[in-house]
């Protein structure tokens, strides 16, 4: 039988072997998550770090995305007398799409790059060496850690950008309308079920893992010298946005299948 | 040598990257109480030697006996506990840079349950002592400099109480002063507690203060071995080469 070689080009090689390689670490992830000792501190060290850190940037990311948002929906919706569905449009757009796509993107830009430079020049400075013949596992301390803080945080974060997005948008939609705050947050939920929050949540987890994963990979794959340790950030948020909006366009098809 | 004071055996030790051999057939016996240094040019494998007696590296021939034991047929369980009889200060000290030297120093003893009992923060006084460094105690790593980063590491190694001391270029990238300093401080540390060292370095002075016996490494095996004035006498182009600064 006749075997065909195809020799792929070094650049698509790579990509399938960093691919292949991300896979393979957020599998790890699953594997040691639940062994012993539970580093419990640490986790509690990165959930503030990763949570805490990140929520003026993701506020001010929802105030901003709210508000303009809405200013541009007005004009549209004025043109067939619809004026009055804007909160509850907003609403929806924030909730199921917007608010956890573009805070995660920003999120994968903050954290994603910070654990990439970090872990990687823990690892070109020798200190995941020393981490390892010091009896403990750095898997296990550094990225079930962080891994298991971007996995609960993001979708606190997006819950929470999600809330000051609807408090931007009733601003920019006060500026036009005259409407209280509580006439315009039953407009806004008027038209969103409880059904529709769990893919939306549970979405935001998965970007919140894929992050987690992407981040601590490269930088536990930095190669040595300096130079890696900012390809290990860069890298590391390119990846991550990457995976971001491919997840968003599979999480679509999914959950229109399961919900 | 008496076979039965031998701690450390590395047989027949072979490591490549790639294409590239880096140790070709090392083999070499280490008594206890010894103080051996490894002397070699850059990039010549001394430090991959000492990454595959701690375990970081896995020979592609070979074995390497600690205490008797075959490092690589160990568990992962019995190779923590195992590792904590050998201590390893690295090139660059490799502190924890979010910690402080307290936590730096503590964190290696906290893994270890049966360290449980020990008075943590009389031990890491006592170690920070040693090396001359107690005021450091609650500085950040980015505080110290080099020679006090190296020191650190060494006090952070001496916290598992570890009989073997495998030293990775102590005095690399130090003035003259420092790298005196360290020499002297790895003598005191053989004297306090009574530890094997295996020293890799390319800095004759330090080799001549510390060691009882010299190893020099060349083109991945061990060209020849010898006290400090055996090698140092010898007529062999090579050898003079190290010897003449």
């Amino acid at each position: 039988m006749k075997t065909f070689k195809v020799k792929l080009p070094a650049s698509m090689r790579e990509g399938f072997l960093t691919i292949s390689g991300i896979v393979i670490f957020g599998a790890r992830y699953f594997k040691e998550v639940y062994k012993p000792p539970y580093e419990l501190k640490e986790l509690l060290k990165q959930l503030f770090e990763i949570g805490y850190k990140s929520l003026s940037l993701i506020a001010v990311t929802g105030f901003v995305i709210g508000i303009t948002l809405t200013l541009q929906s007005i004009p549209s919706m004025q043109k067939f007398g619809a004026v009055s569905l804007v909160p509850s449009m907003i609403a929806l757009a924030i909730i199921l799409e917007i608010g956890p796509v573009i805070s995660a993107l920003i999120f994968a830009g903050k954290i994603g790059s910070s654990i990439g430079a970090e872990l990687g020049s823990m690892k070109v400075s020798e200190q995941i060496d020393a981490m390892e013949i010091s009896g403990t596992n750095p898997f296990n301390h550094l990225a079930v850690t962080r891994i298991t803080a971007t996995t609960l945080m993001l979708p606190v974060l997006v819950i929470f950008s999600n809330a000051i997005a609807i408090i931007g948008g009733f601003i920019a939609f006060s500026l036009v309308n005259d409407v209280s705050f509580k006439l315009y947050l039953q407009d806004s939920f008027s038209s969103i079920k409880f059904d529709d929050l769990i893919p939306s949540v549970i979405k935001t987890g998965v970007f919140g893992f894929a992050i987690g994963v992407i981040g601590c990979y490269e930088g536990f794959n930095a190669s040595r010298g300096t130079e890696s340790v900012g390809v290990a950030a860069n890298t590391a948020v390119v990846i991550s946005s990457l995976a971001v909006i491919i997840i968003d366009m599979i999480n679509v098809q999914l959950m229109s299948i399961l919900f | 040598m008496d076979r039965k004071d031998i701690i450390l055996e590395i047989k027949n030790v072979k490591k490549s990257f790639g294409s590239f051999n880096v140790i070709n057939n090392v083999s070499l016996s280490v008594s206890s109480g010894e103080t051996i240094v490894i002397l070699g040019k850059s990039g010549t494998g001394k430090s991959v030697i000492l990454k595959c007696i701690i375990g970081l590296l896995e020979p592609d021939e070979g074995t390497i006996e600690v205490f008797g034991k075959n490092l690589f047929d160990l568990k992962p369980e019995e190779l923590k506990l195992f590792r904590k009889k050998l201590g390893f200060l690295f090139q660059s000290g490799a502190l924890y840079d979010s910690m402080t030297v307290r936590e730096n120093l503590i964190f290696p003893v906290e893994r270890h349950l049966e360290m449980k009992d020990m008075n943590f923060d009389e031990k890491t006084e006592e170690v920070l002592t040693s090396v001359g460094l107690l005021d450091a105690i609650d500085k950040m790593p980015s505080e110290l400099s080099g020679g006090m980063k190296k020191r650190v590491g060494l006090a952070r190694t001496l916290m598992l109480e570890p009989e073997i001391i495998l030293y990775d270029e102590p005095t690399t990238g130090l003035d003259p002063a420092t790298s005196k300093e360290i020499s002297e401080l790895i003598i005191d540390m053989q004297k306090k507690y009574k530890v094997t060292s295996l020293i890799v370095t390319h800095d004759i002075a330090c080799a001549k203060l510390v060691a009882n016996r010299i190893v020099i490494l060349n083109d991945g095996v061990f060209y020849k071995e010898g006290t400090y004035e055996e090698l140092s006498a010898s007529d062999d182009d090579f050898i003079k080469g190290f010897f003449q600064y």
